[in-house]
């Protein structure tokens, strides 16, 4: 299997959790990633600034009908959903709060998956919340992979542990663990 | 199961086109060239809350039930909006773009899209606090004739008070927010005085014409829910309405960069998207 992009969801403690695991990316990674963190509606784009500075990969916050391109770390804005297009660009949307998420983890993943299909990985890591579980779920029912942050490592288990009970997901893993396995399935989609 | 969730994916695409479709042709509104995502999210949320099968039957009962209608057309226009949403755009708007307005003996102001209405009387409470009030036409329009009935009244839910206080201290404001509603057990309605030089309209940025020459156009997260085609009409809709050194006021995720339309214009503040149309 190709994968085409990867999709992160992240609320309590997920600045720390996705700060270690976008850094630990090499260069060159040849899917997209786009990520949900749950954030305050007034608050700066001062996470992507950040991360873009320590890591290897573009970190940007996402722009409404930006192509979506390999390499690139598409971080949602503060109090708007992010979907993706079917012709593989950003969408925004102001939309009413999910389970009291916006941008909402459910909305980005379920999008995802009908751009991408099978060829999507998605992960759920740290957070305080049941967001995400549903969205796991749909990847995993048309096909993709998906993974959970290993709960007893997370600074908040419940929203990793409700997507581990929902979706069953196929890795349960460390953030190094998950570094790791995209690195490997990065590499061996190049060869 | 990878072609499974393709094929089902592509038969949900033409039942998509085809009830727009229906929609354009039988009621005039037209959401074909809408951002697909959030019409295909919207449009399978209804289906999952009904009894419905498929779109392709809730296509017939758009075309037999204009009371069903009536519902989808309110799940496909979105509106969620708040008092003072995004309080730094209304800040910048007192400090950059209100001395400017001030140099003229009378304004007319458009919010275009304005839903149900508390981003009108936002910019209405900034005009009275700037002593601008009583030389403004303020046309607010929307193509959704309940939000406009909502946004007549000028009565919202009580419990959204709290936010709207926050957001209007963030963003400037010079008095007691609780100076300008009354509170009932519920609601809160608003100074009715606001609502003396505001005119409430339907019209539709998508079917329709110039509405009127204006010195300022605010509309806000509409442009997000369209397609290339359909933001470069509407910027051109946008740029015919407005005056020489007229502005257009976007939402924090919009820009006019991307427009044929955007040579016409001076980037005001980049970060809260104001624009100024270039005097030629």
């Amino acid at each position: 299997m190709t994968y085409k992009a990867i999709v992160i969801g992240a609320s309590t403690g997920g600045f720390y959790a996705l700060k270690r695991l976008i850094t630990a990316l090499p260069d060159g990674l040849d899917f997209p990633i786009l990520v949900v963190q749950h954030i305050s509606p007034n608050s700066d784009n001062f996470m992507a600034k950040y991360l873009n500075g320590i890591s290897k990969l573009t970190v940007k916050e996402a722009d409404e009908k930006e192509p979506i391109l390999p390499g690139n770390v598409y971080i949602a804005p503060p109090n708007y959903h992010m979907l993706v297009e079917e012709d593989f660009t950003i969408g925004l949307s102001t939309e009413e709060k999910i389970r009291y998420a916006r941008p909402s983890i459910d909305v980005l993943f379920e999008s995802a998956v009908f751009a991408y299909g099978a060829q999507l990985i998605g992960i759920v890591l740290t957070g305080a919340n049941n967001d995400g579980a549903h969205g796991l779920s749909a990847i995993k029912k048309a096909g993709g992979l998906t993974i959970a942050q290993l709960p007893s490592e997370a600074e908040a288990d419940m929203m990793p542990q409700s997507a581990i009970d929902l979706a069953k997901p196929h890795h349960i893993l460390p953030i190094d663990g998950i570094a790791k396995l995209l690195t490997e399935l990065n590499t061996n989609q190049k060869k | 199961m990878n072609s499974g969730i393709d094929d089902t994916n592509q038969t949900i695409n033409i039942e998509i086109d085809l009830i727009l479709d229906a929609i354009f042709q039988k009621y005039g509104y037209d959401f074909r060239n809408y951002s697909r995502a959030h019409v295909k999210r919207r449009l399978l949320h209804r289906l999952s809350s009904s009894h419905f099968k498929s779109i392709s039957q809730m296509q017939h009962e758009v075309l037999h039930d204009p009371m069903f209608f009536q519902e989808i057309l309110k799940d496909l226009s979105i509106n969620v909006t708040e008092m003072f949403r995004d309080p730094k755009f209304y800040l910048a708007l007192r400090q950059e773009v209100i001395p400017l307005l001030k140099t003229y003996p009378f304004i007319k102001v458009w919010h275009a899209g304005c839903s149900t209405g508390e981003e009108v009387y936002s910019f209405a409470i900034v005009l009275k606090e700037e002593g601008l009030y009583d030389r403004v036409q303020i046309y607010a329009t929307d193509f959704n004739r309940n939000v406009l009935e909502t946004a007549k009244k000028g009565i919202y839910p009580i419990n959204r008070i709290k936010e709207f206080t926050a957001n209007y201290q963030q963003a400037g404001g010079k008095q007691s927010f609780s100076d300008y509603y009354m509170a009932d057990y519920n609601s809160v309605i608003f100074d009715q005085s606001l609502k003396k030089n505001i005119v409430f309209a339907e019209h539709n940025l998508v079917t329709d014409s110039v509405f009127a020459e204006v010195n300022i156009i605010i509309c806000r997260n509409v442009l997000i829910y369209f397609n290339r085609d359909l933001q470069n009409k509407v910027f051109s809709l946008f740029t015919e309405s407005l005056i020489n050194g007229g502005f257009l006021c976007l939402g924090s995720k919009e820009t006019i960069q991307f427009s044929n339309n955007a040579p016409q214009y001076d980037i005001l503040n980049p970060h809260e998207k104001l624009y100024k149309k270039r005097i030629v």
